[in-house]
């Protein structure tokens, strides 16, 4: 009896605290299946929808790292060049040919990616923090660099990965399921599982709400806020070399226009999730939400007929702009 | 021409049966007032009473549940400031709304702007500008860009701002809350010309000493009831804090005896805080209470700041008799010092956070389990600090900024209490606070130092300093120019030595 009464004044509590903001993305993920379903009855079927989230998993991982950077109040224009950058540097160093054990040669690849995506991303927050320039001056410069210096390594053309062996060796790594899962899939969860784990569990995760809720609370509250926002822009590196450890076995080359645009893609994916720009929310499934939403609404202007899948990005555009109106109308009710 | 003396008598502005509800909560109940010409009304209450709702109301932000409000005896219903202006009501807000960026005049045409044909016209904004300020008594010139003010400068910019319109009413909520004694005095001069050009004025404020010099009539709001109206020569600001509280408050301040000696629990020597601050020098007994008293702006805030590591400083800092350096401010927690900042909002609390969240941002250390939060363990802290505090909100999932200002400053210092600190500096402890909020921030204050903690106050208000205070340190334009003691903690002796002034001149400012 009185725990029956306990349980309904928590139910009714937890359906009040409801907030619908982080609700807000998944519902719109569930309408887009169904209105998939009926634009092509082939829509919902597992082959296609693994595929699509597959298709997903470079902006997915990015977004994850995006997510904290926005949430602690910064901003990183760089991911999409940064992929370019640390996949070619990748490539170039299995090409060179400087272990000759190719299971050895391809860890210490991987391990050098994640490195460099480390650097890179700590480069960025140091002009940010230490030089105190505007975030989206900061990586528009290094977005810059990144591409310019991309290009300048494949010498205007493509950086391909020559050794059979090391291909095909690598291959699973985005080919392969397991348990019939795709590997991709399972990287998405896993990234996001350690991130969401990182944002809302740890202490610096919740240094990290604190800097984008309010630089000055957070500093006299005894935060290195200059830290913890650096911390943020290396995560986001990291999730960049993740992104290439899936990106480089896939096509096995890169060019100067490797991840282009992914940037705003994975901006819009973090907002679409719930993360707000101006800091102190993040949302971590929001995000991965909000890439699968970018992924299947692609997904379905390809099997249908309504619309020309030409219009792809202009839909994209369209629907960051939608999920701000929606997010904001839902605060304001709130 | 008895309607002559009927019309002079008649009241400019009336409410009758006024009563504003959000939701299911009632925040006025059947509230009758009547303002007159020429005549000073001032309205005062604690946080929460419902004075903002009611100058809401008046000034045609918000719209009444029931009642009426009326305008030389004639009904009238505001669908937004624009017509209550339109009807002659303008409100001077208590945060300062100008835009940093713009000169003086830009900020008092912003959306009025004069023109000629296509371009605006500056020469001419500029001359009425300069007129509009020049009838407040001061002098500002109208081409300066609003971010070079002063804090006071700036809040006469706004009341000239409001005032540029027609108006017969004219609402100032908490006009002085920021402002010095000094400042404090000219404005009321500006308030006084303002009513005897036949202006109707309502006064909000929390300062009752000034509500007593400036208002003719004094109406009191409790808990959304109108509880009385009385001419203020009736009224002592001890009869009106007993009437806002509702019950006896002669003792605000807590007993203390002070201790003859003490042992330095920290001790400043040829301290600077560069730009703000310079050569100061001061010791802090175990146990004790230290003000800090001086104008705005006399480095207070920047010196203390300097100490725990805020700012850049250098000088010499010695805690319990050891030297130490706090490169920033985490060092100077882990020392066992924490500042409580007179930026509540801006720099104390996180507004769009919930209040575990927090309560535990200084000392998340102390919730880890591993690399965890124990977010059990934060609960449990919230209920403990929850009574001890007496931190009163709704839910306890609600958001800092959701909190009345009273209620924010207990989670502030229950948040800072968390580091478990043997020194705490305060600043500005009761800034907007109600009377009975801040009656327990100093009965708390003192038990610290009961407790062996030693306590440092920086506070505008000299009352509060002089009441809770052991001793009290006076700076002036960055530098320590005195400190006083025992009887001498008189407002005299302190305007003396923050103002540089004359012990005459400073009488008159402390009357």
């Amino acid at each position: 009896m009185t725990d029956l009464a306990a349980r309904s004044t928590k139910t009714q509590r937890s359906l009040k605290d409801l907030d619908l903001r982080a609700v807000a993305p998944f519902v719109a993920l569930l309408l887009l299946l169904i209105l998939g379903t009926f634009a092509n009855p082939n829509f919902l079927g597992v082959d296609n929808l693994l595929n699509v989230l597959t298709r997903s998993a470079f902006i997915a991982i990015i977004a994850i790292g995006a997510t904290f950077v926005i949430s602690a109040g910064g901003l990183d224009l760089s991911v999409g060049s940064m992929v370019a950058f640390v996949a070619s540097l990748m490539i170039m160093f299995m090409n060179s040919g400087a272990i000759a054990d190719p299971a050895l040669m391809l860890v210490t690849a991987m391990v050098l990616a994640i490195v460099i995506g480390a650097a890179c991303g700590w480069a960025n927050g140091i002009i940010t923090t230490v030089f105190q320039i505007e975030p989206f001056i900061a990586t528009l410069g290094t977005m810059g660099i990144f591409r310019g210096l991309t290009t300048w390594l494949s010498q205007g053309g493509a950086i391909t990965l020559r050794s059979p062996d090391l291909q095909n060796l690598y291959r699973p790594a985005y080919f392969g399921q397991v348990l019939g899962v795709p590997v991709p899939i399972i990287i998405i969860v896993a990234t996001a599982a350690i991130g969401a784990f990182v944002l809302y569990r740890t202490r610096y995760g919740r240094h990290v709400i604190a800097v984008g809720s309010n630089e000055d609370v957070a500093r006299y509250s005894g935060i290195s806020v200059n830290r913890v926002r650096t911390v943020t822009y290396i995560i986001q590196g990291l999730c960049v070399a993740v992104a290439v450890l899936l990106y480089v076995p896939r096509l096995g080359s890169t060019s100067a226009t490797t991840g282009t645009l992914w940037e705003l893609q994975a901006i819009t994916a973090v907002v679409v999730g719930g993360t707000a720009l101006r800091g102190g929310v993040g949302r971590i499934w929001g995000s991965i939400c909000g890439a699968f939403i970018l992924e299947i609404v692609g997904n379905i202007m390809l099997l249908s007929n309504f619309i020309s899948e030409y219009l792809i990005g202009a839909i994209q555009g369209a629907i960051i702009i939608i999920a701000m109106l929606v997010q904001r109308s839902l605060m304001r009710r709130n | 021409m008895a309607d002559a003396a009927a019309t002079r008598d008649m009241p400019v502005m009336q409410v009758e049966g006024l009563s504003k509800s959000f939701g299911p909560v009632e925040v006025l109940r059947d509230i009758g007032l009547s303002f007159h010409a020429g005549k000073v009304h001032a309205i005062i209450g604690e946080n929460g009473a419902g004075k903002s709702t009611l100058m809401k109301i008046l000034a045609g932000h918000l719209e009444p549940t029931n009642g009426t409000i009326r305008i030389d005896g004639e009904p009238v219903t505001f669908t937004g400031p624009v017509e209550a202006e339109a009807r002659g009501i303008v409100l001077v807000h208590q945060e300062i709304l100008l835009a940093p960026d713009l000169t003086v005049a830009q900020n008092l045409f912003l959306g009025r702007e004069l023109s000629n044909g296509l371009m605006v016209d500056d020469r001419v904004m500029n001359e009425r500008a300069a007129k509009a300020v020049r009838d407040l008594g001061v002098k500002i010139d109208p081409r300066v860009v609003v971010g070079r003010l002063s804090i006071a400068q700036r809040q006469l910019v706004q009341i000239a701002r409001a005032l540029l319109v027609p108006h017969r009413v004219a609402i100032f909520d908490e006009p002085t809350a920021s402002l010095t004694p000094v400042e404090t005095e000219a404005l009321l001069k500006v308030i006084d010309d303002i009513r005897n050009s036949g202006i109707a004025v309502l006064y909000i404020s929390h300062r009752l000493p000034e509500v007593k010099t400036i208002a003719d009539t004094v109406s009191v709001l409790r808990d959304g009831n109108l509880v009385a109206t009385h001419p203020a020569a009736d009224l002592q600001p001890v009869d009106m804090a007993r009437l806002m509280v509702g019950r006896d408050v002669s003792k605000l301040y807590p007993d203390r005896h002070a201790a003859a000696t003490r042992r330095p629990a920290l001790e400043i020597e040829d301290f600077s805080v560069p730009g703000y601050a310079s050569h100061a020098s001061f010791t802090l007994g175990k146990g004790e209470i230290l003000g800090f008293a001086g104008l705005v702006g006399a480095g207070r805030t920047e010196l203390l700041e300097g100490v725990v590591g805020l700012r850049t400083a250098h000088g010499a800092v010695k805690l319990a008799g050891k030297p130490v350096h706090f490169a920033n401010v985490h060092d100077s927690m882990r020392a066992g010092i924490v500042y409580l900042s007179e930026d509540r909002k801006g720099k104390g609390l996180l507004l769009q956070q919930d209040l575990r969240v927090n309560l535990t941002l200084a000392s998340l250390g102390r919730f880890m389990r591993g690399l965890v939060i124990d977010r059990r363990k934060e609960r449990a802290a919230l209920d403990r600090a929850i009574g001890e505090f007496d931190i009163r909100g709704g839910r306890k999932e609600m958001l800092a900024g959701q909190l009345s200002g009273g209620n924010q400053q207990k989670l502030l210092l229950a948040k800072m209490m968390m580091l478990e600190p043997e020194i705490v500096v305060i600043d500005e402890p009761t800034r907007g606070i109600d009377i009975g909020t801040k009656e327990q921030i100093y009965k708390f204050i003192a038990r610290l130092a009961e407790g062996g903690k030693s306590v440092i106050v920086i506070s505008s208000e000299m009352p509060e300093l002089i009441g809770i205070c052991d001793r009290i340190v006076v700076m002036r334009a960055g530098r320590i120019v005195g400190e006083v003691t025992g009887e001498h903690m008189t407002e005299n002796e302190i305007v003396v030595l923050a103002t540089g002034a004359t012990a005459e001149e400073a009488a008159l400012v402390a009357e």
